[in-house]
């Protein structure tokens, strides 16, 4: 059975979708962003899949999930800090717990 | 025959991965998984002949976002309850589903315009062309750095001791 592209778009949906359950039913926030590394990942499968079927002669897809891992990267630094900090004032990371600018 | 074989491997090792960062309760454990998602990502890289990109996977996901993750936990270790769920279970898990099945309805239904060549190999050079070259990426690139730097700040001055 040859590989396609859309073996390659179904395995990243299902990455996907399993990263935005976890990411909706979980209360501990580290395993929150943990979750939406997963579904980053998950993005970046399919733009590099699309680009090998069907660019492959351009690599823009791989140029873009390059862009996606700055952001993702970017955005894991300051998330970790700020459960850190949440953790310092609060001595908790559950969300649920986490409502002082709730109303 | 050997590229399906070692997709299918890592397509079933990465779903077993993510769900096991979903569902395990122990935090640590669940990084661990994570871990072993991003290394089966960057075999799947490899098979899509992304050569430089699963490097990069390599040193910035397991390399980089898995020891800050793993750090956080740690910094965190007197919250011992582990990762538990919330009572948006079951409307999640069928958000989820739905979603999952419209992604896979236009996936398989969709006609892709399939390319006949077979993909650049090695990708270091023609991806370092595409960066920073004239009529390249070569302002988004400077971005991405500005956005980094940026990052870098911020972390520090939100997780610094008063």
């Amino acid at each position: 059975m040859v590989i396609g592209l859309e073996h390659y778009l179904i395995l990243s949906a299902v990455l996907f979708s399993i990263g935005l359950y976890g990411a909706l039913t979980r209360r501990n926030a580290v395993v929150i962003l943990m979750c939406i590394e997963i579904m980053l990942n998950a993005a970046n499968i399919a733009l590099v899949a699309f680009s090998s079927y069907i660019v492959p002669l351009l690599l823009t897809g791989q140029v873009f999930a390059i862009f996606v891992m700055v952001v993702a990267a970017a955005e894991v630094a300051v998330g970790l800090a700020i459960v850190l900090a949440v953790y310092r004032g609060l001595s908790d990371i559950d969300v649920n717990n986490i409502n002082l600018m709730k109303w | 025959m050997g590229m399906a074989a070692a997709f299918w491997i890592m397509a079933v090792v990465a779903v077993a991965a993510a769900l096991g960062v979903v569902l395990l309760k122990n935090v640590f454990r669940a990084a661990l998984a994570l871990i072993l998602c991003f290394i089966t990502v960057a075999g799947l890289y490899l098979t899509l002949s992304a050569d430089f990109l699963a490097a990069v996977q390599v040193l910035v996901y397991v390399g980089a976002i898995s020891v800050l993750i793993i750090l956080a936990i740690m910094m965190t270790r007197d919250f011992q309850r582990g990762s538990p769920g919330n009572r948006l279970k079951l409307p999640a898990f069928i958000v989820a589903a739905v979603l999952l099945g419209m992604m896979i309805f236009t996936v398989t239904q969709t006609s892709w315009p399939l390319a006949p060549q077979a993909p650049l190999t090695p990708t270091t050079g023609p991806l370092a062309m595409k960066l920073f070259s004239e009529n390249g990426y070569v302002l988004p690139v400077e971005i991405g750095a500005v956005l980094l730097l940026a990052a870098i700040i911020g972390a520090i001055v939100i997780a610094r001791e008063k």
